[in-house]
C-alpha cells in the first residue's frame, strides 16, 4: 500500500453517484410499478364519469370530489370512521403502554421472550380467521356467554356481535401489537436510575409516571398511534364482519363502490379524500414527533 | 442535616447474604465512604439507606427518626447516581427544580434556589440547556445541584465519579469536597476506588462480603489496619506470617518485633508493614538501633524516576515490596543483591488474617 487509505475508497471506473444510483434504482422501480402507477391510475379514474371498461362514453368531471356535499350521510359515516380510529387508538394506548412497561420492567429472559411471542402472534394470523373467530366469541350464546354462564347460570347474554363495540374489539386485537412494540422501544430505553432519581427527589408513583415515564414514552405512543389510526379509519373487514348494520364505515363504502356498485370513479375519489385526511394526520403528528424524537 | 444510623442491617438474595448484621453510624455533617470491592454489599447498604431496597433485618434512622418503613419519596434524601440519571426531556433548570416542586416550592422562590444551586456547582448560565448538550462532568454537577437544592438531610453518592476520566475525576473530587463542606451535609459515598476514599472522606468504612471489616478516619485505617483485607485493600502492604516467641514473631527464622501486644508464645501471628515504612540498608551497612532488621534478596527493581519499587524475597521466601525515594541518584541496590530491611517495631502492625 503506497497510498494512504481514504475514508471512501474509490471503486474502479464507477463514480460514487453511479453506485448510489445502481443501488437505489431497483427500489424506486418497484415503488413506481407497485404504488405510483396504480395511484396515478386511480387519480385519473376519480376524475372520470364512469369506469373506462364498458362501451359508454367517458368524460372528465370533478363531481366525485363533491360527494360529501352531494351525499350528506357520508359525512356522518366519515366522522364515525374517525371516531372508530380514535377509540381504537385510545384503547390500544391504554392497554399498550402498561403492557410495554410490564414487558420491559417486570419480566426478564425466557418469560419476556414468550410474552413477546404472544404479543406478535396476531401478526401471523390470517386476518379473516382472526375476525371470524371473534364472531364465535362475541355472538349471543357464544364463547363469551358460555364462560360467563359457567359461573352464573342465568346470566343474560352479553354478546355484542354486530355492534360498534364489537368492531372496536376486533380492531384493538388486530392493531394492539403495533402499540406495544413502539411503546416498548421507548420505555425500554428509560434507565432505572432516572426513575429512582425522581423518587429520591420526592416524587410518588403517579408523579413519576406523569412527569417522567409518560413524556419519555411519548415518541412510542405517537408512532404507535399513527400506525394504528391511519389503517383503522380505512378498515372495512372488521366493520363488515363484526359490525353488521352498525358497520358502515368509509372503508366499507369505498369497498362497495369497487365491488358492488361498480362505481370506480367515486371509490377512487373517496380514497383520495381519505388519503388527504391521512396525510394531514401525518403532517400534524410528524411535527410533534420531530420535537419529541430529538430528545432521545 | 442529620446523623444516619444503620442498625444490625441484614439482607439476603436467596441463599446469598449480601449484608450480614451491619451496624454503622454516619455522623452529622461528616463525609463517610463505604469502600469495598464489587459484591461487598456497599451499594446495597446505600440503597437500603435511600429506601430503594428493604432490609430483611435491622433499622435505618435518619436524625434519630426510624425511617425503615418510610418510602423513598418521603425520606428527604439527595442522591447522585453513577449514570447521572438526569431527566433527558427537561432543561437543566427543570431538572434542578423537580425536587423543589415536589416539596411545594415553585415560582420565584424556586428559580432563586435553582440559581443558587447552579452557582454552587459553577454552572450559572447553563439553565436553559438540555442534559445531552453538556459534558459528562457538567452533567454530574447538575445531578449534584439537583440533589442538594432541596436541602436533604443526607446526601447519597453512588460511585458518582467512576464514569469520568481521570483528570476530570480529580477535579470533581475537589469540587465535591468543597461543596460538601459549604453545605455541611451528612454524606455517604460509595466507591471501590481507595484513592478517592482517602482523598475525600472524614471517615471510611471498609466492607468485605457483607461485613464491615474496619471503620475509622482514613489515616487511622491506613496506619493501623485491623485485618489482612483492610491492609491490602487500602494501600499496599507486606505480610509476615510467623509464630509468636518472646519479644516478637519468628518469621522464617528471623525475630520481628512489634509494639502491639502479642498473644501467647507458640501461637501463629500475622504482621503487616507498609512498603514505604521500610528502609533498604545495603549489605555493608547496619540497621538503625531498635529497628527490625530482616535480610532479603532483591529480585527486581522498578525505577520510576522519583522513587523505585523493590521486589524482594524475604526470610522463608516471602515476597516483599519496598518503596524508596531515589535520593542518592539511582537505586540503592541492584537485582540479586543481598540487603537488610530496616523498619521500626511501631510500624509493624499485628493484624487478623
Amino acid at each position: 500500500m503506497s497510498e494512504p487509505q481514504s475514508g471512501a475508497p474509490a471503486r474502479r471506473g464507477l463514480s460514487p453517484g453511479a453506485v448510489t444510483a445502481a443501488l437505489v434504482t431497483p427500489a424506486y422501480l418497484w415503488l413506481t410499478v407497485a404504488i405510483f402507477l396504480p395511484l396515478v391510475a386511480m387519480l385519473v379514474f376519480s376524475f372520470l364519469t364512469a369506469a373506462p371498461f364498458g362501451n359508454r362514453a367517458v368524460e372528465f368531471t370533478g363531481a366525485h370530489y363533491l360527494v360529501f356535499y352531494n351525499r350528506p350521510y357520508l359525512v356522518e359515516v366519515a366522522l364515525r370512521s374517525l371516531a372508530l380510529g380514535a377509540w381504537t387508538t385510545g384503547i390500544c394506548a391504554l392497554i399498550g403502554l402498561p403492557a410495554a412497561l410490564a414487558l420491559s420492567r417486570a419480566f426478564r429472559g425466557r418469560t419476556r421472550e414468550v410474552l413477546f411471542f404472544l404479543v406478535i402472534l396476531p401478526f401471523w394470523t390470517n386476518g379473516l380467521v382472526r375476525v371470524f373467530s371473534w364472531t364465535m366469541v362475541l355472538r349471543e350464546n357464544g364463547i363469551l356467554d358460555d364462560i360467563v354462564r359457567a359461573f352464573w347460570a342465568d346470566a343474560p347474554s352479553i354478546g355484542i356481535l354486530y355492534s360498534y363495540p364489537a368492531i372496536v374489539v376486533g380492531l384493538v386485537h388486530a392493531y394492539l401489537p403495533y402499540m406495544i412494540l413502539t411503546c416498548y422501544l421507548s420505555v425500554v430505553a428509560i434507565d432505572d436510575e432516572i426513575l429512582e432519581a425522581a423518587r429520591s427527589l420526592g416524587a410518588r408513583a403517579p408523579v413519576v409516571f406523569g412527569k417522567i415515564v409518560l413524556p419519555l414514552a411519548a415518541p412510542g405512543l405517537i408512532a404507535g398511534s399513527v400506525l394504528i389510526f391511519v389503517p383503522v379509519i380505512g378498515s372495512f373487514m372488521e366493520p363488515r364482519i363484526l359490525g353488521g348494520t352498525a358497520g358502515v364505515t368509509i372503508g366499507t363504502v369505498i369497498e362497495d363502490q369497487f365491488t358492488q356498485a361498480f362505481n370506480w370513479p367515486l371509490g377512487s375519489a373517496l380514497s383520495f379524500i381519505m388519503l388527504a385526511v391521512v396525510l394531514v394526520v401525518f403532517a400534524v403528528f410528524s411535527r410533534a414527533l420531530r420535537g419529541r424524537l430529538t430528545l432521545s | 442535616m442529620a446523623a444516619v444510623d444503620a442498625e444490625t442491617i441484614g439482607k439476603s438474595y436467596g441463599a446469598t447474604a449480601v449484608l450480614d448484621d451491619v451496624s454503622l453510624r454516619f455522623e452529622d455533617g461528616r463525609f463517610t465512604s463505604l469502600l469495598g470491592p464489587s459484591g461487598s454489599g456497599k451499594t446495597t447498604l446505600l440503597r437500603i439507606v435511600a429506601g430503594f431496597v428493604t432490609a430483611d433485618r435491622g433499622r435505618i434512622l435518619i436524625g434519630g427518626e426510624d425511617v425503615t418503613s418510610v418510602p423513598v419519596w418521603k425520606r428527604a434524601i439527595g442522591m447522585v447516581f453513577q449514570s447521572y440519571a438526569l431527566f433527558p426531556h427537561m432543561s437543566v433548570d427543570d431538572n434542578v427544580a423537580f425536587g423543589l416542586a415536589r416539596r411545594g416550592v415553585r415560582g420565584a422562590e424556586a428559580s432563586r434556589r435553582v440559581g443558587e444551586a447552579l452557582e454552587m456547582v459553577r454552572l450559572s448560565g447553563f439553565g436553559a440547556r438540555r442534559p445531552k448538550e453538556l459534558s459528562g462532568g457538567q452533567q454530574q454537577r447538575v445531578a449534584l445541584a439537583r440533589a442538594i437544592v432541596t436541602r436533604p438531610r443526607v446526601l447519597l453518592l453512588d460511585e458518582p465519579l467512576s464514569a469520568l476520566d481521570r483528570r476530570l475525576r480529580q477535579e470533581m473530587q475537589v469540587e465535591l469536597k468543597r461543596i460538601q463542606r459549604e453545605v455541611g451535609i451528612t454524606t455517604i459515598f460509595v466507591t471501590h476506588d481507595q484513592e478517592e476514599a482517602l482523598a475525600l472522606s472524614d471517615h471510611v468504612a471498609i466492607l468485605d462480603r457483607g461485613r464491615i471489616v474496619q471503620a475509622g478516619p482514613p489515616g487511622e485505617i491506613y496506619e493501623r489496619p485491623a485485618t489482612r483485607f483492610a491492609a491490602s485493600f487500602l494501600g499496599d502492604a507486606n505480610f509476615l506470617e510467623g509464630v509468636v516467641a518472646e519479644g516478637g514473631v519468628i518469621v522464617g527464622g528471623v525475630l520481628v518485633r512489634t509494639d502491639d501486644p502479642l498473644p501467647a508464645p507458640g501461637t501463629k501471628a500475622l504482621l503487616a508493614v507498609r512498603p514505604e515504612k521500610i528502609a533498604l540498608v545495603p549489605a555493608w551497612g547496619a540497621a538503625p538501633a531498635g529497628h527490625n532488621a530482616v535480610p532479603a534478596t532483591v529480585r527486581q527493581v522498578v525505577y520510576a524516576g522519583a522513587a523505585s519499587t523493590y521486589l524482594l524475597d524475604g526470610p522463608g521466601g516471602v515476597a516483599l515490596t519496598v518503596f524508596a525515594q531515589n535520593r542518592t541518584g539511582g537505586p540503592v541496590a541492584e537485582a540479586g543483591a543481598t540487603v537488610t530491611l530496616a523498619f521500626p517495631p511501631k510500624q509493624t502492625i499485628l493484624i487478623k488474617d
